[in-house]
């Protein structure tokens, strides 16, 4: 018999660890996302220059700037001492990953805008004057090749930062052996791409098939406008089905970590192998957010099934519900 | 450098939470939430079975992961005494230092700031003992520099058998438990 008692009922504390709630999934899903789309932006930025208007990803840093900004909304709403979110800029802790993040969330924004002046959209339904002269910033840019390849290897540099750093946010926390481990700053890194892949391949079939509403289609077709649906079939499928490989295989590298360290880790991996989130972790983010859209992803390659979005809808529920698993079950996981 | 520390008799503790009254009255703790606590461990069957006592708090670590986590500089090491605080003019409540204690000895205030046992620093700074040890009807909790090899908790993890809490965590805690 070992039984522990405690007269300790702190809330949030216990009788289970629950500091952070809905907030830090959905910022962590978002900044993985958008890092995702840094990447495949500064990566096309930097092979085809103004070319890559003929590619899928020249709207991918506008995306980007909305989504991130709604990723810092929810961290800031999970802050507890919201009046003093400034002190974050006030110094660099260089042994704290959320020091780093802030620093690092703070620097890709000026690349992700300029990113997103290099291709303004041809028609917008409002701010006729304001896209006029993000028009004139682009021209601008565009006469300037070095400048714009500074700002493909600012995304793509920064894309691969903010991805890793979701990842290593949780990794870097020893008391929670679930999360201890390197793997998940490249795990968060890939299931950023995966996402980042799966959402622009959604928006491009949506803003081809059309809402139904007049307001949303005057929007996406002029966000929208280039994308060859070929190009959508082959490159971007491929390129998420890649991605969920490697996302895969870094899974299993995760667990394997846990289950041959020590007792506690070996206990934290339980949480998943058997444990409360054996179910939504198999079924939702293996199962249906990798494993089918993978099968999925290579039959319409082959010309065997129609294309279609489901793939990247359950890439999209799958990588979040990755997140959402692993902060609710490394809190849950514990040294004693 | 002073590394004061706290030492505590599982032996003589009976458990009464005393401490535990006179830390929420000293440092008004917020009703619901508590800087320290009575754990009771139950280990071995019949008839060998042992129970052990421990009144238990933030352990003010050698290597506090909290300090090293808080993005801010909110969690801090504060000298003389290397006691480990929370500054809540800096701390944004992220709650990074609580996902990285392993103790899970810090909770939020309901002001917003991350809250935990200060070793009632400022009784200390005055020559006081913290409340906690000051109250003890048992006198089990000691409390002194253990850099100082006369000083009485010192001497007393020279002479008595003791173990710390959760030692595979690596923090190198300055709560040690006599039994």
């Amino acid at each position: 018999m070992d039984e522990i008692t405690s007269t300790r009922h702190n809330p949030g504390i216990d009788p289970v660890l629950h500091a952070w709630g809905w907030e830090i999934p959905v910022y962590l899903f978002l900044g993985g996302l958008v890092a995702g789309l840094m990447v495949l932006a500064g990566y096309h930025i930097l092979k085809a220059g103004r070319q890559q208007e003929k590619v899928s990803y020249p709207y991918a840093p506008m995306l980007g700037v909305i989504l991130l900004s709604l990723g810092m909304n929810a961290l800031f709403l999970d802050l507890a001492n919201k009046p003093l979110v400034w002190r974050l800029y006030l110094t660099f802790q260089p042994a704290s990953p959320m020091s780093w993040g802030s620093w690092i969330l703070l620097l890709v924004y000026p690349a992700l805008i300029g990113a997103a002046i290099l291709h303004p959209p041809e028609r917008v339904p409002f701010g006729q004057r304001l896209l006029a002269l993000v028009r004139s910033w682009s021209e601008w840019l565009h006469q300037r090749p070095r400048l714009v390849q500074v700002l493909g290897l600012a995304n793509l540099g920064g894309g691969i930062a903010l991805g890793i750093y979701t990842g290593i946010l949780l990794g870097a926390f020893g008391a929670r052996p679930l999360w201890n481990s390197a793997v998940l700053g490249p795990l968060f890194l890939f299931s950023g791409l995966s996402t980042a892949a799966a959402l622009m391949h959604l928006l491009a079939m949506v803003s081809r098939s059309g809402t139904g509403a007049p307001f949303a289609d005057v929007a996406l077709a002029g966000v929208f406008r280039l994308m060859d649906p070929a190009h959508c079939k082959h490159v971007m499928v491929r390129a998420d089905a890649s991605f969920l490989t490697i996302e895969l295989a870094i899974i299993a590298l995760w667990l394997l970590g846990l289950l041959t360290a020590t007792g506690v880790h070996q206990q934290a991996a339980a949480l998943l192998l058997g444990g409360p989130w054996t179910a939504p972790f198999w079924g939702l983010v293996i199962l249906a957010g990798i494993l089918v859209p993978l099968l999925l992803q290579f039959l319409e390659l082959a010309g065997r099934i129609r294309h279609s979005a489901v793939p990247a809808v359950l890439v999209l529920i799958g990588g979040f519900v990755l997140r959402w698993i692993l902060v609710e079950a490394g809190q849950a996981s514990r040294w004693s | 450098m002073a590394r004061l520390a706290m030492v505590i008799d599982t032996t003589l503790c009976v458990g009464c939470a005393d401490c535990v009254v006179a830390c929420k009255t000293e440092n008004d703790v917020p009703e619901g939430f508590c800087r320290d606590w009575i754990t009771e461990q139950v280990a071995g069957a019949f008839p060998s079975a042992r129970l052990e006592i421990r009144s238990e708090r933030c352990n003010h670590c050698d290597h506090p992961p909290c300090v090293g986590c808080c993005p801010t500089g909110a969690s801090h090491v504060h000298q003389p005494g290397a006691v480990v605080l929370v500054d809540k003019q800096k701390c944004i409540g992220c709650k990074a230092c609580i996902a990285s204690c392993p103790y899970d000895a810090r909770f939020v205030h309901p002001q917003g700031h991350v809250d935990k046992c200060t070793f009632c620093v400022h009784r200390v700074e005055h020559g006081q003992l913290p409340a906690c040890v000051s109250v003890c009807p048992t006198r089990c909790m000691h409390f002194g520099d253990l850099d100082d090899p006369e000083s009485g908790v010192a001497r007393l993890l020279r002479s008595r058998r003791h173990h710390e809490l959760l030692p595979a965590a690596g923090t190198g805690p300055r709560v040690i438990y006599l039994t």
